[in-house]
């Protein structure tokens, strides 16, 4: 059976409606799956920029003498181990933070303005070390960075994996629809099988026509699907990109991210071709 | 070929054919005959594997085809021509395709196809209608395309049920002389058809008569040893 075999199931009868099934659903696919890698790699992102980051704040510093202040924590700190990169935040480093909230105020030497010293900590055991440190350092408090953003982290998790069930929902959904198309394909063609058995063909030589056929449908639905979601997925990006948002900034795919899109209508048509084999395979075995 | 005690009915009806018990020598070439309704498509249905008998051994080839598993009755099947009471050609495709079926089935080279297929069509006087689809063409023309289909494989045996049913006496003739230089090429001929004329013109064949549902078998030879009464 070649390339003539190709006419034996007659196009006109079952029309090619699954095209664009495949790609609408291919379509949402890439998108899902482009948020899902998005997310997966944001959340990543954030816990290794902000992984050992630390500020040591002092809030109830005497204006007088918040820089000895200042200067006795960081020396305190610097000696523990595990603490490293301590800074004392300078006070026009601050005041610049404070600005949009104190206005030309926060210039103000009498303003009492928070100590704040940025250090890097080595691992969480360093954290209680630190902690313990500090008791003696009235008004004193250890912000970790990380638990500052653990809300983000946790939604960003909670997106990715919402993600991850929606791809695997419409990977689901993709192959009933062409159980369907292929169930629909055996009963309009069922008198044309009949006289290809009683001819000798086997069911393979049968289940192949159909693989064909639905498989070009597959692929003709994953290009149009996979082209328009690769573009839309592509805008996007460059449209986060212009936010300038820090957070929105570390939403990339990836080289690996790209190529996993790239692949995905090839894993359809697989897909599609691998069900629509079977589904003609088991019906045929019941027909006789 | 041979029948053992076979009997077959539809559903929970009676037994439309019963105790058939014959035997069929290859090379040979045989006609069914009976009143319409008697039988005849039943028992070619049996033969060419279409049919499982409810009771009975069918054994084809030197192989119990009754409980033969599904994946080896293809096999079986490109052995068998069969020119199907009702044509069974495929719609949507031309005549030269159709006769083409069972060799592109059978995984032949494609030039050795086109080579048949002409040879075929020139066969049975369609050269000139081989792209030509099926309900474009008359009874008579169809069912020569089916004979042609049927033939193309040089099966061992041939079934055809009422192969002249659709075609005046001139075409009945000329396919005639066609069954006959296929049977003497070697080709196991089984032709159902209630032209009994048609039977007497080849005067080698043997006739097995199908009536009340039994074979009758008035030349005595379908048992072997011959003589036994079915
Ligand atoms: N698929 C079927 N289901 C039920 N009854 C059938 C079926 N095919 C044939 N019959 C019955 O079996 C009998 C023999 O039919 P058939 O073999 O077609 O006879 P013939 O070919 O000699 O005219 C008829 O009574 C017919 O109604
Ligand atoms: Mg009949």
């Amino acid at each position: 059976m070649s390339k003539a075999s190709t006419r034996v199931l007659d196009t006109a009868r079952t029309g090619r409606g699954m095209v664009w099934v495949i790609a609408v659903m291919l379509f949402l696919t890439v998108l899902a799956t482009a948020a899902g890698i998005g997310t997966a790699r944001a959340t990543q992102a954030v816990g290794v920029q902000l992984g050992g980051r630390a500020t040591v704040q002092i809030a109830a510093a005497d204006p007088a003498t918040r820089e000895a202040a200042a200067g006795e924590v960081a020396s305190l700190l610097a000696g523990i181990p595990g603490v490293g990169g301590v800074r004392v935040v300078p006070r026009a480093e601050i005041a610049k933070l404070l600005g949009p909230w104190l206005g030309g105020d926060a210039d103000d030497v009498d303003l009492p303005i928070p100590v704040l010293v940025d250090l890097t900590l080595s691992d969480a055991g360093t954290a209680g070390r630190v902690r313990g440190a500090l008791a003696g350092v009235p008004g004193a408090r250890l912000d970790l960075h990380s638990q500052a953003l653990a809300p983000v982290r946790a939604f960003l998790g909670t997106m990715s994996m919402l993600a991850t069930l929606l791809v695997a929902m419409m990977l689901g959904a993709t192959a009933f629809v062409v159980v369907l198309a292929a169930r629909a394909g055996l009963e309009a063609h069922r008198g044309t099988i009949e006289v290809m058995h009683m001819l000798g063909a086997t069911d393979v030589q049968v289940a192949r026509l159909f693989q064909r056929r639905l498989s070009l449908d597959a692929a003709m639905g994953s290009a149009v699907g996979g082209v328009i979601g690769l573009v839309t997925v592509a805008l996007l990006g460059a449209q986060a990109g212009m936010l300038g948002s820090e957070l929105l900034g570390t939403v990339t795919l990836g080289t690996g991210g790209w190529a996993a899109l790239v692949v995905l209508p090839f894993a359809f048509v697989a897909l599609a071709a691998a069900v629509a084999r079977r589904t003609v395979v088991r019906s045929l075995g019941q027909m006789r | 070929m041979q029948f053992e005690n076979v009997g077959l009915r539809y559903g929970q009806g009676e037994e439309v054919l019963s105790d058939l018990s014959f035997s069929l020598t290859s090379g040979e070439f045989y006609f069914v005959t009976g009143a319409s309704g008697a039988g005849k498509t039943s028992l070619l249905k049996m033969l060419y594997l279409a049919q499982r008998p409810t009771r009975g051994a069918i054994h084809l080839f030197g192989t119990d085809v009754v409980t033969l598993p599904r994946a080896r009755i293809p096999g079986f099947r490109r052995r068998i021509g069969v020119v199907f009471q009702d044509f069974r050609l495929v719609p949507h495709l031309s005549a030269a395709d159709n006769i083409a079926l069972p060799l592109r089935i059978a995984g032949v080279l494609e030039d050795e196809v086109r080579d048949a297929v002409s040879e075929m069509l020139a066969w049975v006087g369609l050269t000139n209608r081989a792209d030509a689809r099926p309900p474009t063409l008359s009874g008579g023309e169809q069912q020569r395309v089916a004979i042609a289909r049927a033939v193309i494989g040089r099966p061992e045996i041939l079934v055809a049920d009422e192969p002249t049913g659709n075609v005046d006496e001139a075409m009945a003739d000329r396919l005639l002389q066609l069954f006959a230089s296929l049977n003497g090429l070697g080709t196991t001929l089984v032709i159902a058809t209630h032209d009994l004329q048609l039977i007497a013109r080849v005067r080698s064949a043997q006739m097995m008569r199908i009536d009340g549902g039994r074979l009758l078998d008035p030349t005595g030879m379908l048992r072997h040893p011959p003589g036994r009464q079915a």
